[in-house]
């Protein structure tokens, strides 16, 4: 049974446009959107990858052997942007266009024109962003957290601010699809609590990016009215405080980590069940932690401040907050190990990367635990200790989980199997190396290395080209996970059915592989042992 | 290898590890440090015994935590036959790992509370440095020394011309060269180092001159924002003299990393004769006649150098 709306596309009945300019540029469906954020992403993996590498062979020995210190800082600032919103962000929003809809049992996004624009504004704002490496003066230089003083030096900051603008409006209007699509289009019989830990995750996700991308908004555009219109809001000179930007920002920029990881956090809860022919130890639990750790993260983002110096009371409330999230946090890490507990595992890919995220993301918590710690801060404060803590929760944590998903879901998008064999070597080759190159960064940090510096003292030599040798080989390797994509999308023979997994659940396990363009155009009819989550009773 | 070289080889390995690992009160970072220092302060093991303890608490969490991970992927592999449990919640066990982590993180936060209120208070100072940070060098004031204002002792302070000149690029030069005797000091020297007495609770007052800039010495135990329009203030006592070396350690442009820190800490006599020897300096410089306007708020005007002032000089 189909609408009449459905007879307004250029399509043939049940398919796919027919030109590639309606297809892919003019595109109103969820699963070929959520291929064109999963590709932009991959190439931003990519470019901010190769920006790491500039860094990372700068940084090899001792001496400056490569680059002059301001590009070193272009490169610092932009690796961060281009990861953080060109990388992870996308990567999140496409792998939740592909898979929410299905999951939920829904016919595509609430919105499926504003999808398209929120996808399509992602490629103009980086290719503007990106640019202003070519500026005479390059690009901005002062850290992706931009603090003033410092980031009004530079003529790049325009054109910077009004790329984040781009892809503000872009998040924003992602997450309202997706808040209007969960609560909107469910299937009957989809309760909320009845959903995968994933479509939960996303929402409460949502809910976090529309809180805070206008706070990050207001603080660029003050950057700019201080630079180019004559305000004060960040020169003490003028009445203002450079220390309003930094309050300002990491309230934006503390739910932004956490916008980088829950969705990650989802993923995880899908792929051990599956690998583990177990149910996900204490779903309810799952679901509420995951809302704890959105609401503390909006009261702690003076833990990035602690030493500019905030009066004692604040910094004794952010610290004792800080401490807080570890609690939900750790009883999702030990209800991962409890559904792992008493199961049935086998150990493809995607498995292996998401048992690899319970470890190494731990180990970043506990770094973050330390970290909280606001006398040890004082000595790990903007040192490399700090670098290691957040490459591990974003790399080996988020990163990974999107590795993991992609290697779960993409025979459900392509009907193929990946090489099973390549998808372990890209994954043994990764784990090994990432290790290499972020474990010795602890050290670093201990022993007195700053970061953000192009050249450092000789006593510093020896980990730093650990470190880098690591990333050569991680950057490296991810050259296979591009290739174990390509040969699965376009040269596999080895077509997947429609389970694929034979532990998973699920309704988008119901549809067939590949899936077809439009799926649940009728509602399903939902039979709740079929539903990973169908009988909660904890 | 013989035995007495299996034996001598452990041993050097164990007392590397241990040099390592160890709170050893290094002047400089050394090759393949594990661990921070316990720093020369009355103050500093406090971020030293935190991170001890904290790492100590993690690794044992870890413990636990991977081992139960890594004997349940041998346990429970379906290819050793093992067949998946039906439970999927336990409301008791949520509970005890939702509590447990709740009474660490107490203990951990009450000796964290601890070290950062004896921190925060910089009164009973004796002496006062007023430490300002530029775009990409440092300048440092001395304001009051026992009661009594110093005046004009005040000079920047960057990188010494052999790292400026080896850290350029192509140089060609070897950083390894750039020594203090010994002691490879290569980006981590300066000019004109901050001299200070040991024994003496010192208060900095720590601000920007133009973007922020953040000061640094890991043997004091802390590192404070520079800036601009701000004011922050730290203290420190130094007990053990010697050099001490630090870097800028917030991203402040082109040379961030290239405007170290160096603090020497010499006893009180030695401090003393230095710092005459620094107001002599300055004082020929200036008429005698002309009255010095002081920077310090200390309220005794009256200053060593006007040897032969007539009483027409009057100090404000």
């Amino acid at each position: 049974m189909s609408y009449a709306a459905t007879h307004d596309q250029h399509d043939d009945h049940h398919g796919a446009p027919k030109g590639f300019f309606q297809r892919w540029c003019m595109s109103t469906n969820h699963k070929d959107i959520g291929t064109l954020y999963l590709i932009f992403a991959l190439t931003m993996f990519f470019i901010g990858g190769s920006f790491a590498m500039a860094i990372r062979a700068e940084l090899f020995q001792p001496g400056m052997q490569l680059m002059q210190p301001y590009f070193f800082n272009e490169m610092l600032t932009l690796h961060a942007l281009v990861m953080i919103f060109g990388a992870v962000m996308p990567a999140f929003v496409g792998l939740g266009n592909w898979m929410i809809p299905m999951m939920i049992g829904a016919p595509d996004m609430a919105l499926p024109r504003m999808n398209n624009l929120s996808f399509w504004i992602l490629p103009f704002a980086f290719l503007l962003m990106l640019s202003t490496l070519f500026l005479p003066g390059g690009s901005i230089a002062g850290g992706w957290t931009m603090l003033p003083p410092l980031s009004l030096q530079t003529n790049a900051l325009a054109y910077t601010v009004f790329a984040i603008h781009l892809m503000g409006i872009s998040s924003i209007m992602g997450a309202i699809n997706i808040i209007a699509t969960i609560l909107n289009l469910r299937a009957p019989g989809m309760d909320l609590l009845k959903m995968p830990v994933f479509v939960w995750s996303w929402l409460i996700t949502a809910f976090l990016l529309i809180a805070v991308m206008p706070v990050l908004a207001g603080a660029v555009t003050m950057l700019l009215t201080d630079k180019y219109f004559g305000t004060s809001f960040f020169n003490a000179a003028g009445g203002g405080d450079p220390v309003l930007y930094q309050h300002i920002f990491w309230f934006f920029g503390h739910p932004e980590v956490y916008i980088m990881i829950l969705p990650g956090f989802g993923i995880i809860s899908e792929v051990i069940p599956t690998f583990a022919r177990k149910p996900i130890f204490g779903y309810k639990a799952m679901v509420f932690a995951i809302a704890s750790i959105a609401f503390l993260s909006f009261i702690v983002w003076a833990h990035h401040m602690f030493t500019v110096g905030l009066p004692l009371g604040a910094e004794i409330f952010f610290m004792y907050a800080t401490m807080l999230i570890a609690v939900p946090t750790g009883v999702k890490v030990f209800n991962w190990v409890a559904t792992m507990w008493g199961s049935s595992m086998t150990f493809e890919t995607p498995m292996l990367f998401a048992i690899a995220f319970v470890i190494l993301f731990t180990i970043g918590g506990f770094s973050g635990l330390m970290l909280a710690l606001v006398p040890a801060d004082f000595q790990y404060h903007d040192t490399y200790f700090v670098v290691a803590h957040f490459h591990y929760v974003l790399v080996t944590g988020a990163i990974f989980a999107i590795i993991s998903a992609t290697y779960y879901w993409i025979p459900k998008w392509t009907g193929n199997m990946y090489s099973e064999f390549w998808g372990k070597m890209h994954f043994w080759n990764s784990v090994v190396w990432v290790n290499v190159l972020f474990f010795p960064q602890h050290f670093l940090g201990l022993a007195g290395m700053p970061r953000r510096i192009p050249d450092y003292n000789v006593a510093f030599a020896n980990f730093n080209m650990i470190s880098s040798i690591g990333g050569f080989l991680f950057g490296a390797s991810q050259l296979i996970f591009l290739g174990v994509l390509i040969h699965c999308a376009f040269f596999s023979k080895n077509k997947a059915t429609d389970r694929v997994w034979e532990g998973a659940k699920g309704l988008e396990w119901t549809i067939p592989s590949p899936a077809p363009h439009h799926t649940f155009d009728v509602p399903p009819v939902i039979h709740d042992e079929e539903l990973a989550h169908g009988n909660v009773n904890a | 290898m013989t035995s007495g070289g299996i034996r001598r080889s452990f041993t050097a390995w164990a007392t590397l590890a241990l040099a390592s690992f160890g709170g050893v009160a290094h002047a400089d970072p050394e090759p393949y440090q594990l661990n921070m220092s316990r720093g020369v302060t009355t103050w500093s093991q406090v971020p030293y015994d935190l991170n001890n303890i904290s790492l100590g608490v993690c690794v044992v969490i870890g413990i636990l935590v991977f081992g139960a991970m890594f004997i349940a992927m041998f346990r429970f592999r379906k290819s050793r036959g093992a067949v998946a449990e039906k439970w999927s919640h336990n409301t008791t066990i949520e509970v005890v790992w939702t509590t447990i982590p709740v009474i660490i993180l107490i203990t951990l936060a009450y000796l964290a509370t601890g070290g950062l209120t004896s921190w925060a208070n910089t009164t009973g100072s004796q002496m006062t440095i007023k430490i300002t940070g530029y775009q990409w060098k440092w300048r440092y004031d001395y304001i009051d020394y026992l009661g009594k204002p110093i005046s004009k002792v005040g000079f920047m302070s960057k990188l010494d011309e052999q790292s400026n000149a080896t850290r350029q690029l192509g140089s060609g030069m070897d950083p390894y060269a750039v020594k203090v005797g010994d002691e490879h000091t290569y980006l981590l020297n300066v000019d004109k180092p901050l001299v200070v007495p040991i024994d003496t609770k010192i208060r900095f007052v720590i601000t920007g001159g133009d973007v922020i800039h953040s000061w640094w010495v890991p043997a004091l135990g802390w590192k404070v924002d520079a800036i601009p329009g701000i004011i922050n203030a730290a203290w420190a006592n130094i007990k053990v003299p010697g050099t001490y070396r630090g870097q800028c350690a917030l991203l402040c442009g082109q040379d961030h990393g290239f405007m170290p820190i160096v603090l020497v800490a010499k006893s009180k006599t030695d401090f003393a004769k230095w710092l005459a020897a620094q107001e002599a300096q300055s004082a020929p410089a200036t008429a005698p006649a002309t009255a010095p306007a002081p920077a310090s708020t200390a309220a005794a005007p009256a200053s060593a150098q006007t040897a032969a002032a007539p009483a027409t000089a009057k100090q404000g």
